[in-house]
């Protein structure tokens, strides 16, 4: 039996450092894992590594207890059957609509064309949120970098992650608008929290009062 | 070439097939040797008819149309159709009716979820028997068929399907935030239900047993741990208990008092099954006091549904550790 009872579902990428410094103040030795960059598995500890956006198909399928992923991983997969427990603060950014700079670059494609075209990893969000605020959209999905999406000419505008905002400026984008603020969330499997109630139930106590202001 | 079938359905060849024959048995022959008579419903139902029973199970069915115009559904749920089959067929009858059914059920599901399209339920119905003698009557016998499948470690997860949107109208909680806060439940987004209690301007002590109440999960001694508008239910789920170990299977329960199921129709009681092998739940079940008077004379009603695929994932692991 590992450290917590549990198998925890651990998100490489921007989440990694700063959920292995939690689970270190937790108590579960994040040694072996900082030491091992290609190792996935690490059994005696109770820890996978997966992609963010993996994170809740294991905890799902309760291939893994519970995990920690990001709120836009979440609201990107909103049929997922899983319990969010607790939002842990860390990995603050935020999903925003931005284009070129200019007067109205969102606007005049719906007056003139009747729709905007918007590029995107997150093709739930982005169609959810234009469909909110009455404006038709043409969602096209990319899987790598969206920013060069306005520049080549291929969208009007993106929807996409930005932390510190610099990428975008980078690419002479311009936040136009805010869709959601995100911070990394403690998910759990429905079954185990039932049948491992107490084991969740005391770290998630731990986690609360370990990421407390 | 490759023919392909729908996404979320699929063929079932020899071994599995004969493996899930066997099961079904062992899950019919408990059941029918408590009196419940096994009976079948037409797949295709009249889309009104399940309509009646519960909007949203309708919504997630497949429709079509027959040759006069009538809106036709794949039956989304094996409850409603009983509910019907009852008032037409068993409206003059006395005492409590104890009916089965092994039948599929089709819901439209997104595709890739991995979850089926097509899938075989095994339930039972114990119609005009009211709470708790109903309720522990149906709980036990599911955990029989369990037994009887060779399951070992299967658990009853059990709640009050009516105690949270009671808790809001105790606290005069106004609608739209009110249909908010019980979707956001019903999503299991603990998160965002903490957050909306928080805006609803109640004093300390109601958001507090409104956040804590979601997280009380265990054995009997979680129903001490409520006070206020809430002890009343309770009171309901104790007086189960008492029941349930009469009948020896008291082990087996984890009260859940944050426990939601999907269905609109329940009234009191829901619970769910679930076993360490499988991630998702196996069964689930409830009381439905108001569904038979949709249809006919009104009577109480309890009823629990095991998803067959599922109890077998569960029984395959079981002789896995075994050996």
């Amino acid at each position: 039996v590992t450290a917590t009872g549990l198998t925890i579902a651990v998100p490489r990428g921007a989440l990694f450092g700063e959920t292995l410094d939690l689970l270190d103040r937790l108590g579960v030795s994040t040694q072996e894992i900082r030491a091992n960059d290609r190792r996935l598995i690490f059994p005696d500890l109770g820890v996978i590594t997966t992609r963010p956006s993996d994170v809740p198909t294991y905890v799902e399928h309760g291939a893994a207890d519970i995990g920690i992923t990001g709120k836009d991983v979440l609201l990107e997969q909103t049929d997922r059957e899983v319990y969010e427990l607790l939002d842990l603060g860390y990995g603050y950014c935020r999903m925003i609509v931005a284009a070129r700079d200019g007067d109205d670059p969102l606007g005049e494609p719906l007056r003139r064309r009747g729709s905007v075209r918007v590029a995107t990893k997150y093709p739930v969000i982005a169609k959810d949120y234009f469909a909110r605020t009455g404006r038709q959209a043409e969602i096209v999905e990319v899987k790598g970098s969206v920013e060069i999406g306005p520049l080549t000419g291929l969208v009007d505008a993106i929807v996409d992650l930005t932390a510190s905002g610099r990428t975008l400026a980078e690419n002479h984008l311009v936040e136009h608008e805010q869709i959601v603020e995100c911070t990394a969330r403690l998910i759990a499997n429905p079954v185990s929290h039932k049948l491992k109630a107490d084991a969740i139930d005391a770290l998630v106590q731990k986690m609360r009062e370990a990421v407390a202001p | 070439m490759i023919h392909p079938v729908p996404p979320g359905t699929r063929d079932v060849l020899p071994d599995e097939m004969r493996e899930l024959r066997a099961l079904s048995a062992r899950v019919l022959d408990t059941w029918q040797g408590a009196g419940y008579g096994e009976v079948w419903t037409p797949t295709l139902e009249f889309e009104d008819v399940m309509r009646r029973g519960d909007d949203r199970s309708a919504a997630a069915g497949f429709r079509t149309f027959d040759d006069q115009g009538h809106v036709l559904t794949l039956r989304s749920d094996g409850t409603i159709p009983i509910a019907r089959l009852v008032a037409n067929r068993f409206e003059h009858a006395d005492g409590p009716i104890r009916l089965c059914y092994f039948a599929h059920a089709y819901r439209a599901v997104k595709v890739r979820s991995g979850q089926p399209r097509e899938f075989l339920q095994g339930g039972m119905e114990l119609i005009g028997e009211p709470a708790p003698d109903g309720d522990a009557e149906v709980i036990a016998l599911t955990l029989e068929a369990l037994n009887a499948a060779g399951l070992r470690r299967h658990r009853i997860g059990l709640g009050d399907g009516a105690l949270y949107g009671a808790l809001l109208s105790e606290f005069e909680v106004p609608e739209p935030a009110r249909a908010a806060l019980l979707e956001t439940l019903s999503r299991r987004d603990l998160v965002g239900v903490e957050m909306r209690v928080r805006r609803l301007g109640l004093g300390d002590a109601e958001c507090e047993l409104l956040t804590r109440l979601l997280s009380l999960r265990g054995g009997p001694e979680v129903l001490d741990r409520v006070d206020g508008p809430a002890a009343r239910a309770v009171d309901g789920l104790r007086e189960l208990y008492e029941l349930l170990s009469e009948r020896g299977v008291a082990d087996r329960v984890i009260f859940d008092l944050g426990l939601v199921r999907e269905l609109g129709y329940y009234t009191g009681v829901v619970f769910e099954v679930y076993d360490p092998a499988v991630g998702f739940a196996i069964g689930g079940g409830g009381r439905y006091d108001d569904l038979l008077a949709r249809f006919g004379p009104a009577r109480p009603a309890c009823g629990v549904a095991l998803d067959i695929h599922r109890v077998h994932i569960a029984q395959l692991e079981e002789e896995r550790q075994a050996s």
